[in-house]
């Protein structure tokens, strides 16, 4: 595709140094940024538009199953997704309530506008951030490092450390239709030449494709025709620093609403499929296949008769509505056609089309799992120019990659999450063990230990480190340890405590069916029987000296009832942190190992894992393969002390 | 999703040479190598007993509490053994197949089947052996690479293997359903996996694996022998062969055709594996009316027997009635025995490889003796490594791994089932299905990790 540019500039002028350089402000470039410079870089954030930090160009919304998981793992390590949301969410809602604790999933609705707004003010408050408008042409990599980088104005920045998140900027190629163009998210500018120059630096890049639907005129839309989904009345926030008593009332929440396609919506599409450039080949890049577009459904899942469609509001600001489950390429006049068949959109007004997007990603096995490339030294990646998908998995690699670059640029070693501590954990090595042939995106079924990392713990998990990084205060760390020793207090009384046998327990017990009790019974054993929640047991033995915390006593309700299973969990994760602890010696030559399965040798040259745990992840590494490395590393130790 | 760690699992395999007679050891190593023990073993408080010491005792079966057999147990502790792990080695006297039950035992307890090479593979990997020594264990290690997953797939009867793919999609579908209501809470028109069906599924599955389990007990096969005809026409040298496998002169032997009259049944112990003897009238097209019986009778045979041993004789041209025999015991079980190789050879062996397709062949000569001893060996081996399949019943197990990796399959379906009793969540509960599914996949070579995934975009439409 011809480019944009119609001149460059002649002349380059030497901007200032700074410790990090964060290339793009999306979701993972904030917060790379923020931990960057909260540990005490001099930071500088560049991005293509200064009106599209920390934009949504996407769902108005954050969280969900497992990525909402993330956006409190984020904000325990001391990041700025949390408290964003919480600053400027319109609706808030728990999900899986019904389910166990581990599959809890918040997700709130965005004022996307306000959260824009409210993180790019963040942004520029913070003392060591520099925020600027700038596009980067090209990095600066002498002898295989990266120490700074070039932008199309002509300026050259140095640095100890650059962050590279480009989002679907990189070379990035909007379709509608017939209709295609270059550019990035939102018609806004594509990043053209920086592919080119990762290209020449020896990166392996692969085209990704994802999509979304139209907007509608919020006025148009007859709402009695759809079922609305109101938000949580109990109170819920992302981050630990927002009280309950900030907590929007019901009324004061902005509704979702629901309604579905129908056969006639289905056929305008199947009348339409000779236009759409996801099956004319047009479009290249792989799509996700758990973010198909509704054209994509139709095909797929010819024998359903309709789609669920949800309505969300973009902002309180604004009457623009996101139309969630049509993402679509279709040509604008189909996209009109096919809104005016859903029940209340019949006469709704669309503001913008929906479009596809392919644009450019460093293929992950590329990555360490620092996100420091294994190609050129001191550059990372984050976000969607790493494979994933999603604001929440931007934000959770953004700062890894922040922290790793920070730490890097202070000369201090790599912080790395194991899968048994977060999602993010699961997230990174995945990518960098398994890749991905499709935008990833995190579900709770790709963590092994989904009991151990959820969404009610994830302070508990993570703020120790948070504050040995240096992102969280001592104030917060504080109040963290006082929880946390309020939570073991309590399970230490219960387990002390014994509930007797009296007529007023025999007839709750047996009023839920059970049989009375004959001797007593230890009050955390009681509590494990499921007709029994943390406030019945109080009925029955004296409260605490002090009154609890609902956060606290939801521990200690989820630590007490769900023991075995944790127990269980934990066992696995011992095992697992054994084959975690045998390193692989960086320049261990594969070639040089008889008897290894060839794919595996290949995948093993390719990844070049650290550990032999992560090795025994890569798909086609089988188990007599490990044993072979195992051993021969062995022979290397031996051969070593011989010596 | 479960991580194969098996770096550090606990292992067991039989230490000594198969074969029939003296002591046979099961080996034990790792760090739940007593607990294991522990479960299995009746005598002294095996916590208390020091180190290097060897104890007497019983073995029995902690789910029907039947006592299996008396045995010294030694226990070993760590660092100072081979392997530097915990050691426990049970000596059982009851022969080959008393061995197996107890190792199955050990496998249904909590511990893994050691691959081969395993035990000195981490003898080196903890530093107890030296360099040297490394490279047979390199050597080893190797050798199992050539045969590895397919080889362990391929020693699968066929019918099994689909049993098991079968209840491992059916499992499946339940995970990915469970999944799909985690990951999509919103959407209304996926069937919500409710606990109440959840039961119905897990208890369906365990009742499926326990008839399995059932028909898979060696215990049958040591009441009832494994039914073994032997087959062949008139006078190829059946009723010599059972002699030398019975070691002793039952059936008449004459160079005149059809001197078997009858069938014989006589039961056998070769080298652990009982087996029902049958010998038959030869089968050819007859007038006489003592042997039509007995050939309807051979006829019957092949059908019931659970293993075939045809014989053909070596020293002749392949006829005709070979060639049925041939046909008519082709899906069975079967060995092909090559006898009178003492005379010249006149029979086609390429004729009978390309007819066979690379079955086991082997040559004897019953009236010197020849080849038995290798016929019995490969008996045994099919039994305990390979696994016989019973006529009588669809589908038979008799890999003691294969049997491990069923009980510990089942005993997670009973986790299920009793999480749901205490009124845990489904998607907690299906951490014990994920488990089951994962064992089952270890029989059939199964577990691509992604399969899940995979599934629940295919299975579901999704998406915003």
């Amino acid at each position: 595709m011809k480019s944009l540019r119609v001149s460059d500039v002649k002349q380059k002028y030497r901007g200032k140094d700074y410790d990090v350089i964060v290339v793009g402000a999306g979701h993972a470039g904030c917060e790379a940024a923020l931990a960057a410079a909260r540990m005490g870089n001099q930071t500088l954030l560049l991005t293509i538009n200064l009106d599209m930090v920390a934009f949504m160009p996407c769902n108005p919304s954050v969280g969900g199953p497992a990525k909402g998981t993330v956006v409190r793992e984020v904000d325990a390590l001391g990041g700025e997704m949390g408290r964003n949301i919480d600053k400027t969410y319109i609706q808030m809602r728990m999900l899986n309530t019904g389910k166990g604790p581990a599959v809890q999933a918040l997700r709130a609705q965005a004022d996307k506008h306000a959260y824009h707004a409210e993180m790019k003010h963040t942004i520029e408050k913070e003392p060591n951030l520099t925020l600027r408008q700038g596009i980067v042409d090209s990095l600066i990599v002498e002898d295989g490092t990266c120490k700074g980088v070039v932008t199309n104005t002509g300026a050259r920045y140095a640095a100890k450390a650059v962050v590279v998140a480009a989002g679907t900027a990189a070379r990035g190629k909007i379709i509608i239709g017939e209709l295609m163009y270059a550019s990035g998210p939102n018609n806004s500018q594509p990043a053209e030449k920086l592919s080119e120059n990762l290209e020449s630096l020896g990166f392996d890049l692969e085209r990704f494709k994802t999509g979304t639907p139209p907007r509608v005129d919020g006025t148009t839309i007859d709402y009695s025709k759809t079922a609305e989904q109101p938000g949580d009345k109990q109170p819920h926030h992302f981050s630990f620093e927002s009280a309950d008593k900030d907590y929007l009332a019901v009324k004061d929440q902005l509704s979702c609403w629901l309604t579905y396609t129908n056969e006639t919506t289905h056929q305008i599409i199947r009348d339409n499929l000779d236009r759409a450039p996801m099956f004319t080949g047009v479009i290249e890049g792989v799509g996700p296949r758990y973010c198909p577009s509704i054209e994509d459904k139709i095909v797929r899942f010819a024998d359903k008769s309709r789609h669920q469609l949800f309505l969300e509001p973009e902002g309180r600001k604004t009457e623009e509505w996101y139309v969630d489950g049509l993402s679509t390429s279709m040509p604008e006049e189909v996209q009109q056609k096919m809104l005016h068949t859903i029940a209340g959109l019949e006469n709704a007004q669309m503001m913008r089309p929906g479009y596809a997007i392919e644009y450019d990603v460093v293929a992950p096995y590329q990555l360490k799992p620092t996100l420091e490339t294994k190609v050129v030294k001191n550059l990372f990646t984050a976000g969607q120019t790493n494979g994933t998908s999603g604001y929440e998995e931007a934000a959770g690699q953004g700062i890894i990659a922040g922290i790793n670059a920070g730490r890097r640029a202070l000369g201090k070693g790599p912080f790395v999450l194991k899968r048994n501590e977060a999602y993010i954990g699961v997230m990174i090595d995945d990518l960098v063990t398994k890749g991905t042939k499709e935008p990833y995106r995190l579900l709770t079924s790709r963590a092994e230990y989904r009991l151990l990392l959820r969404t009610d713990n994830a302070d508990m998990r993570l703020t120790e480190k948070g504050h040995e990084i240096g992102l969280i205060s001592d104030d917060r760390y504080q109040k963290f340890l006082a929880k946390k020793q309020a939570i073991e207090a309590e399970l230490d009384r219960l387990n002390q405590i014994r509930i007797k046998p009296s007529d007023d327990v025999n007839a709750f017990i047996t009023a839920h069916g059970d049989k009375p009790l004959q001797d007593g019974v230890i009050a955390a054993i009681f509590l494990r029987r499921p007709y029994v929640d943390y406030q019945t047991l109080m009925r029955f033995i004296d409260a605490p000296a002090e009154p609890l915390d609902r956060h606290v006593i939801e521990q200690v309700e989820i630590r007490t009832k769900y023991a075995g299973y944790i127990k269980k969990a934990e066992q696995s994760v011992a095992k697992m942190k054994k084959m975690e602890a045998k390193k692989i010696p960086d320049r261990i030559d594969y070639e040089a190992i008889d008897g290894i399965a060839t794919e595996a040798r290949q995948k093993l040259q390719k990844i070049h894992p650290q550990t032999i745990a992560q090795a025994s992840r890569i798909s086609g590494v089988n188990p007599a393969d490990i044993a072979i490395l195992s051993v021969y590393i062995q022979q290397g130790k031996i051969t070593k002390l011989a010596q | 999703m479960v991580l194969t760690t098996t770096e550090f699992d606990t292992i067991a395999a039989i230490s000594t040479p198969p074969g029939e007679g003296g002591i046979s050891i099961v080996r034990i190593s790792g760090e739940d190598a007593l607990a294991v023990a522990k479960k299995i073993y009746r005598g002294k408080n095996l916590d208390k007993v020091a180190s290097n010491t060897i104890n007497y005792g019983h073995i029995v079966d902690p789910t029907t509490h039947e006592e299996v057999d008396e045995v010294m147990l030694s226990v070993m502790r760590a660092p100072h053994t081979y392997t530097e792990e915990d050691i426990v080695e049970i000596n059982c006297h009851g022969g080959l197949v008393a061995t197996n039950r107890i190792l199955q035992l050990v496998l249904s307890n909590g511990a893994r089947m050691a691959e081969p090479g395993e035990f000195t593979k981490r003898a080196f990997l903890n530093g107890r052996i030296d360099l040297s020594q490394s490279e047979a264990v390199m050597d080893l290690i190797e050798a199992k690479t050539d045969r590895s997953m397919k080889a362990a797939i391929s020693q699968l009867d066929g019918n099994l293997s689909h049993l098991i793919k079968h209840l491992r999609k059916d499992i499946l579908d339940v995970l990915a359903q469970v999944e799909v209501n985690i990951d999509y809470p919103e959407y209304d028109d996926v069937e919500t996996m409710t606990s109440k069906l959840l039961r119905q599924k897990a208890t369906d599955v365990h009742e499926r694996i326990v008839q399995l389990l059932k028909t898979a007990k060696q215990g049958k096969i040591l009441r009832e022998g494994l039914a073994t005809s032997i087959i062949g026409r008139p006078n190829v040298g059946k009723s010599s062969l059972l002699n030398h496998l019975l070691h002793e002169d039952k059936a008449i032997v004459t160079d005149v055709p059809g001197t078997t009259r009858d069938v014989l049944e006589e039961y056998v112990n070769v080298r652990g594996v009982p087996l029902k003897l049958v010998d038959t009238a030869g089968i050819r097209d007859t007038q006489d009316k003592v042997e039509k019986i007995g050939v309807d009778r051979s006829r019957k045979a092949i059908d019931s027997a659970d293993l075939v041993l045809l014989v053909l004789n070596a020293s002749e041209a392949l006829t005709n009635e070979d060639q049925e025999l041939l046909k008519a015991t082709e899906d069975k079980q079967r060995i092909i025995v090559l006898n009178k190789t003492d005379l010249p050879t006149k029979i086609n062996l390429q004729q009978i490889k390309a007819l066979t397709k690379g079955q086991k062949i082997i040559s004897t000569s019953a009236i010197k003796a020849n080849g038995v001893t290798q016929l019995e060996e490969l008996i045994a081996k099919m039994f305990f490594d390979e696994g016989i399949t019973s006529s009588q019943n669809d589908v038979m197990v008799t890999n003691a791994r294969h049997i491990g990796l069923l009980n510990q399959a089942k005993s997670a379906l009973e986790d299920v089932i009793k999480g749901l009793n205490d009124g845990m969540p489904v998607d907690l509960v299906q951490i014990d299905m994920t488990r089951c599914w994962d064992y089952l996949g270890e029989i059939t070579g199964d577990s691509y990790q992604d399969e899940l995934i995979d599934q629940l975009f295919s299975q579901f439409c999704l998406g915003k």
